[in-house]
């Protein structure tokens, strides 16, 4: 592999340097080197990041194809900027067992595009009941350390209290995706002002809260660490805010659509605004916002989640839940932290690269933009501003929300140790 | 007025008036030896029903063909959850054949609005009860039958039903007719009380133009109008109530409640009634009770509705809205 | 509606009245002695006027029928707006009263009653109309103005004045119920 000198490139964010990848690593970091022997980048003043990481995708294969497949899925997430997505165990069949994550791992690198981490299942079929073989997955190719019920959440108290505990022989995390489901029967959205007006049923924050409340504890009585999937309401921000304080071991993710978007928007009934966790009120998008930036919130997480279009050209109630999110995620964080001053490119960096990776122990991920590490870097034109186009997006998938929307911030290169998987917005 | 009737929250006050005083005029159509008018001569008019209901088709379906419109009626009985391609398709099959006006009842709120709104036919959308959304034929007929009950026929037209006090008793929670009433007669100058157990109003009704009362029998004494909503039996598992008997002792209308009402009040019910649990038969056999009527008036309501979305070439203008 | 508080709009200046009020009392006089006569006696007579200004012409025409017969003469109104034939070149109409009297129209002489003749279409919904409501012996009509350019084969039995106009021209008719004074203007289109 040869070398590329990236030229001009505010790193994080800072002063224009100049950044040299030689194989798979980056091999310097500063002002005017030398281009000899190099593929130069003219970067412009566009923002160098490390590459980024997603603690929250759903690939779809094995099982649903037709809405994505590790292909489209990682070309979508190098497209984003990504490279490395932590895929979600909820596939036909579920990532239950290290012959299905080991497959996923497989096909991951196999395409190249970004690496892919399985997230193994806490649960048989994620039904809840019985703990799927956690350590078999931990030992397979795969490594898994992050598992997760996702979709579904791991609501009986015993059984997650064993999950956490029994992971801490590998050092791994349980991701829960909170919500009651007794709370949440019927629930088609967020519950309050707008749910009422609709007559759409119901998702109460406190079926957020109380499950993420009782976790926190549980995760402090047998000296765990948990990790909140897509953290979504003013009061689960008060809780976590509270459990650290603590020192309970205690990590979560916010989703960009939850940065942005509120459930005023599903007066349209168009069910490209339905999504588990719902959206929820203006409120809780400024309190998420706030707790991202004072790290209450650790970081933000796509959840990711292709349809096929059939399954959203439909009535509210039969629509399935859920966005695509890997191409536009950097794009409504500039728009909702960094443009409005909540954030700059290193706390970017941290949030959606640095910290994913160190929640899901990616390995040569989320490393500094500095000499010896991995050449895994994403460049950022973030003077850009357009309207989005779900026409061009590399996902399988068009559900986006924010189909017409002017967003700021385009990816326009991404590296995976060292190879280019994106160059000038197109795909390698 | 809009071109489609998605919900009673999009008349205004003028297009609301504008109904019910077409709909007096059209009650009279009912009084004739011949009760067919030719208006809608070659409109064709789709009854597009997911969710069983006969007295709600049979009374759209009397008022299309009075106004001589083509008939076509599709019942998909069964599919309790219809799959959301199917109702995509179904509406763009009739769209084929040349509909002029959906009229569809579904399980699932906002599926009206979606068939206006999402580019999938061109047709005109009327709502004839959408999951538990709206239902604003519904809420039109009970403010025709208050606005003549209580200013009567001659003496009604033209007017709105400001300062009268409706009170409307039961599962809001669960209720289009109750969203749809709190709307249209908000817009039409009443004031509103719901009456319910907590456990049935839903979360977020502070913000209705309403207030809200946990107790029957203060609110009856200042009610011009009690408007009885449906409790099913089947609430009583989900824990929204103990048990029927002490619902209907909290919250059932029967003879001595009914007399704690001012002398002129009347008690109202969109049907199908439960005896013995919302209404008891001694209330829903009296005088005061306007359900049977408001079967009548709904058959005037719906003509009136057709009339002034298909009976031009656009719908009818209010004052408000000419140029 | 509150239409009956609205002043009269004022004509366009060249408006000039054919018709005041004194001669439209006189010659709803005559339509009266007329409907008598040819009627022998209007026994069975039914008025019925199209609404707006047909209403009151016709309750005025029953007026000076009673006056001459000293007998009741049932009068009501006939509103064409659901039979016209040019419903889908509009928006819909707010409808206005039909108000058959009681004892029904079968077998009766229906006279309809309306301020202008002109196409002749508003008087073909309103024979329409009729057909639905019952069974006439016979059906008149009476306008105060006939202005001619019929686009059906109508024409009146009785009528107050034969006003030949041009297309160009518009026949206004005020009536004291509606409009505050009895008048008959013809004037321009506006903007010819």
């Amino acid at each position: 592999m040869s070398k590329i000198l990236i030229r001009g490139a505010k790193v994080l964010g800072g002063e224009p340097q100049d950044v040299l990848i030689d194989g798979e690593t980056i091999a310097e970091v500063g002002a005017g080197l030398s281009a000899e022997g190099a593929e130069v980048v003219e970067a412009g003043g566009k923002v160098l990041l490390p590459g980024l990481v997603d603690l929250h995708t759903h690939l779809r294969e094995p099982g649903r194809e037709d809405s994505e497949t590790v292909l489209t899925g990682t070309r979508a997430a190098a497209s984003g900027g990504y490279t490395a997505v932590f895929a979600m165990a909820n596939t036909f069949p579920v990532a239950d067992t290290a012959g299905v994550v080991e497959q996923v791992w497989r096909l991951g690198r196999e395409h190249g595009y970004c690496d892919v981490q399985p997230i193994g299942a806490v649960t048989v079929g994620l039904e809840g009941r019985k703990l799927a073989e956690l350590g078999a997955m931990h030992e397979s190719a795969a490594g898994v350390t992050v598992f997760s019920d996702d979709g579904k959440c791991v609501d009986d108290a015993v059984i997650m209290r064993r999950a956490l505990e029994y992971v801490k022989a590998f050092g791994g995390v349980v991701a829960q995706h909170a919500q009651e489901p007794r709370l949440t029967e019927g629930a088609q959205m967020n519950e309050g002002v707008v749910s009422a007006e609709l007559g759409l049923g119901g998702w109460p924050a406190v079926a957020e809260e109380s499950v993420i409340a009782r976790d926190v504890l549980l995760a402090d009585h047998v000296g765990s660490r948990v990790h909140i999937c897509h953290l979504s309401t003013a009061g689960s921000v008060e809780i976590v805010r509270w459990a650290k304080a603590r020192g309970i071991q205690v990590t979560a993710e916010v989703t960009p659509h939850h940065l942005l978007l509120t459930d005023e928007l599903v007066r349209t009934y168009n069910p490209v605004y339905k999504v588990n966790p719902p959206l929820r009120t203006e409120r809780d998008v400024l309190t998420l916002r706030e707790a991202l930036a004072d790290g209450t919130i650790d970081i933000v997480a796509t959840d990711h989640a292709p349809h096929p279009h059939e399954d959203k050209d439909c009535e509210w109630a039969a629509a399935a839940m859920g966005m695509v999110g890997l191409e536009t995620a950097l794009s409504v964080v500039q728009e909702t932290m960094v443009d409005t001053g909540l954030l700059d490119w290193a706390g970017v960096a941290d949030r959606m690269s640095f910290k994913p990776a160190q929640i899901g122990q990616a390995t040569g991920h989320g490393r500094p933009v500095s000499a010896g590490e991995p050449a895994n870097l994403t460049l950022v034109d973030t003077a850009y501003r357009g309207r989005v186009d779900p026409a061009g997006f590399a996902s399988r998938s068009r559900n986006t929300p924010y189909e017409g929307r002017e967003l700021p911030g385009r990816v326009t290169h991404t590296w995976l140790r060292g190879k280019a998987t994106l160059v000038d917005g197109k795909l390698t | 007025m809009q071109r489609h009737l998605i919900s009673a929250a999009d008349l205004t006050r003028d297009d609301a008036v504008l109904i019910l005083d077409t709909a007096e005029e059209m009650a009279r159509v009912a009084d004739r030896p011949i009760k067919k008018l030719p208006t809608l001569r070659g409109r064709t008019i789709v009854n597009l029903f997911f969710e069983d209901s006969t007295r709600t088709r049979i009374s759209f379906e009397a008022a299309e063909k009075r106004l001589s419109a083509d008939v076509i009626n599709f019942t998909a009985k069964g599919s309790s959850v219809s799959k959301g391609e199917s109702l995509k398709d179904t509406a763009q099959t009739l769209e084929a054949m040349g509909v002029d006006a959906v009229v569809i009842r579904h399980g699932a709120s906002g599926a009206p609005y979606r068939l206006a709104n999402s580019g999938w036919i061109d047709a005109a959308v009327i709502n004839a009860g959408d999951g538990t959304h709206q239902h604003p034929t519904q809420a039109l007929l009970d403010a025709f039958t208050v606005r003549r009950r209580l200013l009567g026929r001659d003496a009604g037209l033209g007017q709105d039903l400001s300062g009268k006090r409706i009170t409307i008793v039961g599962d809001v929670l669960h209720s289009r007719v109750a969203r749809s009433n709190v709307d249209l007669l908000h817009t039409l100058g009443a004031e509103v009380t719901l009456v319910a157990p907590p456990t049935l109003v839903p979360v977020g009704v502070d913000t209705w133009p309403c207030t809200v009362s946990y107790d029957l029998d203060s609110a009856l004494p200042k009610s011009d109008a009690v408007m009885m909503l449906r409790v099913q039996r089947e609430r009583m598992n989900a824990a929204f109530f103990p048990t029927e008997r002490e619902y209907s002792r909290r919250y059932g209308l029967d003879g001595d409640r009914m007399a704690r009402l001012p002398e002129h009040a009347i008690v109202m019910h969109p049907g199908p009634m439960v005896r013995g649990m919302e209404i008891t038969a001694e209330v829903a056999d009296s005088d005061r009770c306007t359900a049977v009527e408001q079967v009548a008036n709904g058959v005037s309501i719906r003509m009136a509705v057709l009339y002034l979305l298909l009976g031009g070439n656009e719908p009818a203008q209010t004052r408000t809205e000419e140029k | 509606m509150d239409k009956h508080d609205t002043p009269a709009r004022p004509q366009a200046s060249d408006a000039r009245p054919v018709l005041e009020g004194p001669d439209i009392a006189r010659v709803l006089t005559r339509i009266a002695h007329e409907i008598v006569e040819r009627a022998k006696g209007a026994d069975d007579v039914v008025l019925l006027g199209i609404p707006t200004r047909g209403v009151f012409l016709a309750q005025r025409l029953a007026a000076k029928l009673e006056q001459i017969t000293d007998r009741t003469i049932p009068v009501g109104s006939l509103d064409i707006t659901m039979y016209r034939d040019d419903l889908r070149m509009h928006p819909p109409r707010a409808l206005a009263r039909t108000d058959i009297p009681g004892d029904g129209i079968d077998g009766r002489l229906v006279v309809l009653v309306d301020d202008v003749l002109f196409s002749g279409r508003t008087i073909r919904a309103a024979l329409d109309a009729l057909n639905d409501i019952g069974r006439p012996r016979a059906v008149q009509l009476a306008v105060l103005v006939d202005r001619g350019h019929r686009e059906l084969p109508i024409r009146a039995d009785y009528v107050g004045k034969n006003l030949p106009t041009s297309l160009r021209e518009t026949v206004k008719v005020q009536l004291a119920e509606e409009d505050g004074r009895d008048t008959v203007l013809l004037g321009a289109k506006a903007g010819q």
